[in-house]
């Protein structure tokens, strides 16, 4: 690293968790810029924990008015701004954030991200997009992937009690603690490979591990459900419950997959919860936030590729959903 | 989850948080998010700057003021209609009773200490209202479910002893850094700025081995008209050379460990360092705690650099001459205080001083501090996801959906593909003496154990009650209340300083005590057994309490795992270690067995942690991880 020291006022606030990641990393974290889009309420989560752990700066896209839903599950937005409705979502997060830590420049973007072209991406160490179209998703990963620099890309989704992480840190070289022969703690450095989005959720389903998350292909349904259907991410309702579980049975045909493997149980709560579930937000945005840190810190093994958890079991679990080649 | 059956009951929902800290900023958030209407919140706490990078309802302009109420009005300003009510309090505070806890539908633990979950875990069963219990460090963090009669309660399994050192690995055979910090807080620092009245080994020892009490006595004093740099170097050159001179002279000591050297002030500074640091006496002189420091007079800027020997060697003068130049008035009643930036210089230096002499490696400022102050490491997002599983699990208490009610670990490194792993709770366990009123025996010597020693040893430290209550069949023997008589008191007094065989009913082997404490409403019974003698360095209390704790042959075993963690062969499993998470937490009252935590995860290297004593049981649908029952779990845990 560079020779640059935190200072009094940096080392004073994040002294208990330098004690977790250490200085270096802390230096890092503060040289590092964020640019989250789709400010919903597990995005809120992600960016709280992110301008507290001390990143450089965060840039928020978000045109949308405030809404019933907006405010559902989304503490960066005060209500009382609310009547002076001029702002946009991005807007009123970023006056909410800017004061969790006065050392964060928290900044807001206008416009639609997917027009955005590469040098707008370039300015970037980390990417996050959620709650928004599969090809949305696709070309900010693509864009992302042409720089020359590595950025980091990530997709997270929360419906209902269900979340979903998607992690892209292409090729990533870090260092964890290991334990040498002689049984002494060292730092070793690794390597790890990741497929992009596109790669990942074209892996044929048949090849996949049989006890792959059903999270996992839920969501790939419902993604496709409103591609085909011209919907907007999450504008989905019971109403729409016959279609998609039709859609599902389509898909499981196509690739060999029995159909009941996806619980209808379990579309039929993706469908109906157009609300995030606040635990869920906290959950998933607490393991954004470390994910990210670990991917900028270069400490710690990132998660590898997926990550779900579903309040109905209660587990969080990882998935590497990528081609056999790409897997070590 | 997350439907509209729930909306109901946490509509309906009457709860109490206890702690907003680092969790309970958290879980304030997000209950109220949740649609929780009535949430009332207890925390004593005022807050730091250091809060400020993860409980994030506080704001720089906040410091100083109370954590419940600033916590209030943060979350009222996007939830306005819902009710919240602090309480700026201690929560063993005695009108927190049982009544005052029958009023809520679910309490939710966010606390950073043993002694108050305990007390707490003690008014949620005789209050019969489930309790949520949770802890974390780092990146670990656990959640549980406590249900009087479904699941275990929180001291089911018994938590271990805070971690002591033995006598002698501090005063003469110090093989880690932690060891000297000991040395350095406890006896050092006690030493020069605490009560000087008070039993202090490192006196002991010196005049043990030197044998002429007299130079030993006043060796600490500052003689009349003793410049104060000659006064640092007499005690540096006896603390760091002649005791370590006199130590050596034992040979039997050194037979299997390596031999100190002993470190005078001559052999690392030049002779005069007035000239060359300038005049700091008064120049820096002023009331503000933080802002003498030793570091700042001397250009030492950055807390993360580890100093050399001689660097070490002139922060130790420098500190000690800044206390007697600027603080002097509180020399004789300072006890040590990690945020006393001096009192934590002059710890790291004399610490690390004593390290060189061991050949220990030396550690920063920010290190020691972190060690001498018992300093949780603590992240943002660890407690939010912590607060998230709280939430989902008081919604299924609230729905008393039995079935689903889970333990949660959050893990740093996966185990199963699992980075948050759900395990089913366990039964209560029936000899746990404080959910199943199963009786405890205590070995102890009546004829020469006081009462005092008994109440102070076991009844508070051990059995962490408050308002004892010490009974022998019908008679009382000591009582602790506001509204006693002063004959009563004094009688009280009187048995205090009794031994246990000279009790107005008297106390041998083979009587059945009594304890119980009023407010948390729990009672234990103590079976007595006599016994002469007990071994100083493995007994130091003079008396074993058995039945529910720990056995103490389990207290040898923290220690060979001691050095270095996770270098003893069973190495802990991620989902083991998880399992003992409860005893750490946020904040920073840890006992020694919980700082030991840290270390082992940092040393965590082991990325297929296979979770041993995890079964999945393998349904094709759902699958479900348990561990083993708690005692079988305990029995493994021992033979490790
Ligand atoms: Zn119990």
């Amino acid at each position: 690293m560079n020779g640059e020291e935190l200072t009094e006022q940096e080392t004073a606030l994040y002294d208990r968790q330098i004690r977790v990641w250490g200085a270096d990393a802390q230096r890092r974290l503060s040289k590092s810029h964020i640019l989250v889009y789709g400010m919903k309420g597990t995005a809120a989560e992600f960016c709280k924990n992110i301008v507290l752990a001390g990143v450089g700066s965060l840039t928020l896209v978000d045109d949308g008015a405030v809404t019933e839903d907006a405010l559902s599950s989304n503490f960066l937005i005060l209500p009382d701004e609310n009547v002076c409705a001029e702002k946009t979502v991005a807007e009123l997060c970023c006056n909410s954030l800017k004061v969790f830590n006065p050392m964060v420049r928290v900044s807001v973007e206008k416009g639609d991200l997917s027009s955005f072209g590469g040098d707008f991406f370039d300015r970037f160490d980390v990417v996050i997009v959620s709650c928004c179209t599969l090809m949305t998703k696709k070309s900010i990963n693509e864009k992302c992937r042409k720089l020359s620099k590595r950025v980091a890309f990530y997709t997270v989704d929360c419906r209902n009690s269900c979340g979903e992480i998607f992690v892209d840190l292409q090729k990533h070289i870090y260092t964890k603690k290991k334990l040498d022969e002689n049984n002494q703690p060292t730092t070793v450095e690794c390597e790890l490979q990741y497929p992009s989005f596109q790669e990942s959720i074209s892996v044929p389903w048949r090849t996949l591990p049989r006890r792959v998350s059903k999270l996992y292909f839920a969501m790939r349904v419902i993604e496709r459900f409103e591609e085909a259907e011209g919907r907007n991410p999450g504008e989905i309702s019971i109403e729409d419950l016959p279609a998609v579980l039709k859609l599902k049975k389509e898909i499981c045909e196509a690739q060999s997959m029995n159909e009941s493997h996806i619980p209808n149980a379990l579309m039929e709560r993706l469908v109906m919860g157009r609300r995030e579930f606040p635990p869920v937000c906290a959950i998933i945005g607490g393991i954004l936030g470390q994910e990210v840190i670990k991917a900028i810190s270069g400490k710690g093994d990132p998660l590898q590729n997926f990550f779900f958890f579903d309040a109905m079991d209660g587990k969080g679990v990882i998935e590497n959903i990528s081609y056999p080649s790409l897997c070590n | 989850m997350a439907s509209l059956h729930h909306a109901n009951v946490v509509k309906g929902a009457t709860v109490l948080m206890v702690g907003a800290g680092g969790i309970g900023c958290e879980l304030l958030k997000t209950l109220a998010l949740s649609g929780f209407q009535d949430i009332h919140i207890i925390d004593m706490d005022t807050i730091e700057v250091s809060n400020l990078n993860r409980q994030f309802l506080f704001r720089q302009s906040h410091v100083g003021q109370s954590k419940a109420k600033v916590a209030r009005d943060a979350v009222l300003r996007f939830r306005p209609h819902i009710s919240i009510t602090p309480y700026h309090a201690n929560v063993k505070d005695s009108n927190f009773n049982v009544d005052f806890f029958k009023q809520f539908s679910v309490v939710l633990n966010g606390l950073d200490n043993l002694d108050a979950r305990r007390h707490v875990n003690r008014l949620c069963l005789a209050a019969e209202v489930p309790l949520v219990e949770s802890g974390t460090t780092g990146f670990l963090g656990q959640v549980t479910v406590h249900v009087k009669g479904k699941t275990e309660c929180y001291e089911c399994q018994p938590k271990p002893a805070p971690k002591t050192y033995p006598v002698c690995t501090i005063t003469s055979t110090p093989s880690k850094f932690v060891h000297c910090i000991v040395w350095a807080k406890d006896l050092l620092f006690a030493k020069f700025f605490g009560d000087k009245n008070q039993e202090n080994d490192l006196n002991v020892r010196s005049s043990d081995a030197s044998n002429s009490s007299e130079h030993a006595e006043d060796v600490f004093e500052r003689r009349n008209n003793e410049d104060i740099e000659q006064y640092g170097r007499r005690i540096y050159d006896h603390v760091f050379g002649y005791n370590i001179e006199v130590a050596l002279s034992n040979e039997e000591t050194w037979k299997n460990c390596t031999r100190p050297k002993p470190i005078y002030s001559g052999d690392v500074l030049p002779e005069n360092l007035n000239h060359q640091n300038g005049n700091v006496d008064k120049s820096r002189a002023t009331d503000d705690l933080s802002s003498v420091s030793s570091m700042a007079s001397l250009g030492l800027k950055n807390p993360q650099d580890v100093w050399s020997l001689t660097e070490n060697s002139r922060v130790f003068l420098e500190s000690l001459k800044l206390f007697f130049a600027s603080r002097e008035k509180e020399i004789g009643n300072l006890s040590f205080d990690k945020d006393d930036q001096l009192a934590v210089e002059f710890v790291t230096a004399a610490a690390n001083i004593r390290a060189a002499s061991f050949g220990i490696p030396l550690h920063s400022l920010f290190e020691a501090k972190g060690i001498a102050g018992n300093i949780v490491h603590a992240v943002a997002t660890t407690n939010a996801i912590v607060a998230g599983l709280i939430v989902i699990e008081a919604i299924k208490v609230l729905e008393r959906d039995t079935d689903n009610y889970r333990m949660t670990y959050c893990l740093e490194h996966p185990s199963r593909k699992m980075l948050l792993m759900p395990v089913e709770p366990f039964e209560p366990n029936k000899s746990c003496c404080v959910c199943s009123k199963s009786p405890l025996s205590l070995e102890i010597n009546t004829h020469r154990s006081k009462l005092r020693d008994f109440v102070e040893k076991i009844v508070k430290a051990k059995l962490g009650m408050n308002f004892p209550l010490i009974m022998h069949e019908s008679k009382l023997l000591y009582e602790v209340g506001d509204d006693l008589e002063d004959d009563m008191i004094a009688n009280y007094t009187a048995n205090l300083e009794k031994v246990l065989s000279e009790l107005p009913s008297s106390v041998t082997g083979g009587t059945m005590l009594t304890v119980e404490d009023l407010q948390q409403e729990f009672t234990c019974n103590i079976y007595i057994k006599h016994r002469e003698e007990f071994d100083e360095e493995k007994e130091p209390d003079g008396m074993v309490l058995s039945g529910w704790t720990r056995a103490p042959d389990k207290k040898d075993d923290n220690k060979s795992v001691g050095n270095g963690g996770s270098t003893s062969k069973a190495s802990p499993t991620e989902a083991q270690k998880a399992v003992e998470l409860d005893e750490i937490s946020e904040g920073t009252e840890i006992s020694g067995k919980k700082r030991k935590r840290p270390e082992v995860s940092t040393n965590e290297t082991n990325n297929h942690n296979e979770v041993q004593k995890v079964d999945v049981v393998d349904d094709e649908d759902d699958e479900l991880v348990m561990l083993d029952h708690w005692d079988t779990d305990n029995k493994k845990k021992r033979l490790q």
